[in-house]
């Protein structure tokens, strides 16, 4: 496997589904970074197989929640002076708005497009959410 | 406090709630003229953007025998909504001349939203396959009524389960209540949703069983609720006209079950309930309609906030 230096302070996301670091990389506009910063992807990995990895050294605010909806199973590392000081997991929002949108061809959402689109978490574990309108549930997995 | 809510899914109240909207609507059936002038000046807007005859014509009753005036749409196609005005914009305008609206769409949810632009309270009348709140409270309404209490209630299902809203949502309202049963009557192809039997029914450890025949079960029934089976609900015409009269009550059925079982249907009926069985004192389906139009009299009065001079 290839090596990447260890960072001193900073944040390391891991235990990305593989293929899914590059939107966590774009979701957080990393490539507009003026720190370094490691996309890793297909590192591989005892539990997942295959996973990704981003490694950014700086101590940037990320939107956990955000980053959760993306993939709910990272882990995000806070590193200082070399030592992980915090393991933070993901929780999901109890409600999105417009980051979803509804696909139910009954959904007034399908008809007038003004509305904004609402779900609420039904099922953290699953990952589920449900339409504020027409109640359609959607795991995150299908999203 | 129900003054100026809305009613979307037949779960927007609490038991209290609908305990002040039952006892009202009793209070009505006893001495309607004590309520014939509470919404003298007030207007009822009914917004139907599909037809349904029945329900509008129940809701027009109720605030005409209030005193009130009612004005509205039964045919999209002769209204600006045939001109492509959104739900929003409608309930926004109708908000300026009504002061309750009624709404009835084929699309789901769309009553959801005419409430979160409505500067007045809006009443679900039906939304597609999903929501139907007002049936739901004449249910209770009809068997608080007749059986005397919503609890302690063995209640048979029949017809079909799948896909009928207002047998999902009687489920959900009569599991809030203590000690009832269910007996789940239908053909293998219409049976009751998984998610609702592990939702409504297993969540909340409420005592089911699933039956083919309604003669084997009639026996035990404290409520039989009959639905019809849609022809739209079908694939193809062979299995309707097979599936059809698998669950017609006869009198031959009739005559298996409690002396005061009563039967109750959402009507129209297509032919699930035979005609003979009308003259059977059990058979309570027209009551119930009647309760539909005085459950929805304390509705408005309620969200209106103009039964408040009431004594309880
Ligand atoms: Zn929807």
């Amino acid at each position: 496997m290839l090596t990447i230096n260890s960072i001193k302070k900073g944040i390391v996301i891991d235990h990305i589904k593989a293929g899914t670091g590059i939107k966590i990389f774009n979701y957080l506009a990393l490539n507009k970074a003026d720190f370094s910063v490691a996309l890793i992807i297909n590192a591989s990995s005892s539990k997942m197989g295959k996973k990704d990895m981003i490694k950014i050294e700086n101590a940037i605010d990320v939107d956990i929640t955000a980053l959760g909806l993306i993939d709910p199973n990272i882990t995000i590392n806070i590193i200082k002076d070399e030592n992980i000081v915090e393991k933070i997991y993901p929780k999901l929002p109890e409600k999105v708005e417009d980051i979803i949108t509804c696909k139910n061809p009954r959904c007034i959402t399908s008809m007038e497009n003004y509305i904004p689109h609402e779900f609420y978490l039904v099922d953290e574990s699953k990952g589920e959410y449900r339409c504020r309108y027409c109640d359609e549930i959607y795991r995150l997995t299908e999203i | 406090m129900l003054k100026g809510r809305h009613l979307i899914d037949p779960m927007d109240f609490s038991v209290q709630e609908l305990e002040e909207i039952f006892k009202l609507a009793e209070q009505i059936i006893s001495n309607p003229k004590d309520f014939s002038h509470l919404c003298d000046g007030k207007i009822l807007a009914t917004l139907f953007y599909e037809p349904s005859t029945r329900t509008r014509l129940s809701f027009e009753s109720a605030m005409l025998k209030l005193g009130g005036k009612v004005l509205g749409f039964y045919e999209p196609n002769s209204s600006s909504v045939a001109k492509g005005e959104s739900v929003a914009d409608t309930i926004r305008t109708i908000s300026c001349y009504a002061d309750i609206a009624v709404i009835r769409h084929p699309k789901e949810g769309a009553p959801k939203v005419a409430s979160m632009y409505s500067d007045i309270p809006v009443i679900n009348a039906g939304d597609g396959g999903h929501q139907h709140p007002t049936q739901t409270l004449t249910d209770l309404l009809t068997i608080r009524i007749l059986k005397g209490r919503l609890f302690n209630l063995t209640i048979g299902i029949c017809g079909d389960l799948k896909f009928g809203r207002t047998v999902h949502s009687l489920l959900k309202a009569m599991s809030r209540y203590e000690n009832n049963k269910f007996i789940l009557i239908s053909p293998e192809e219409l049976k009751i949703p998984d998610y609702i039997k592990k939702e409504v029914l297993r969540k909340g450890n409420i005592d089911f069983i699933e039956n083919e025949k309604l003669e084997e079960v009639i026996d035990s029934l404290d409520i039989l609720y009959m639905t019809r089976v849609q022809r739209e609900r079908f694939f193809n015409e062979e299995d309707y006209i097979r599936l059809k009269d698998s669950y017609i009550l006869d009198a031959e059925k009739m005559k298996k079950a409690p002396k005061d079982m009563i039967v109750l249907h959402p009507l129209p009926r297509v032919n699930e309930i035979a005609y003979e069985v009308d003259s059977d004192p059990r058979a309570c389906y027209f009551k119930q309609a009647k309760y539909g139009m005085f459950v929805r009299m304390a509705l408005i009065l309620k969200l209106l906030g103009v039964d408040e001079h009431v004594n309880d």
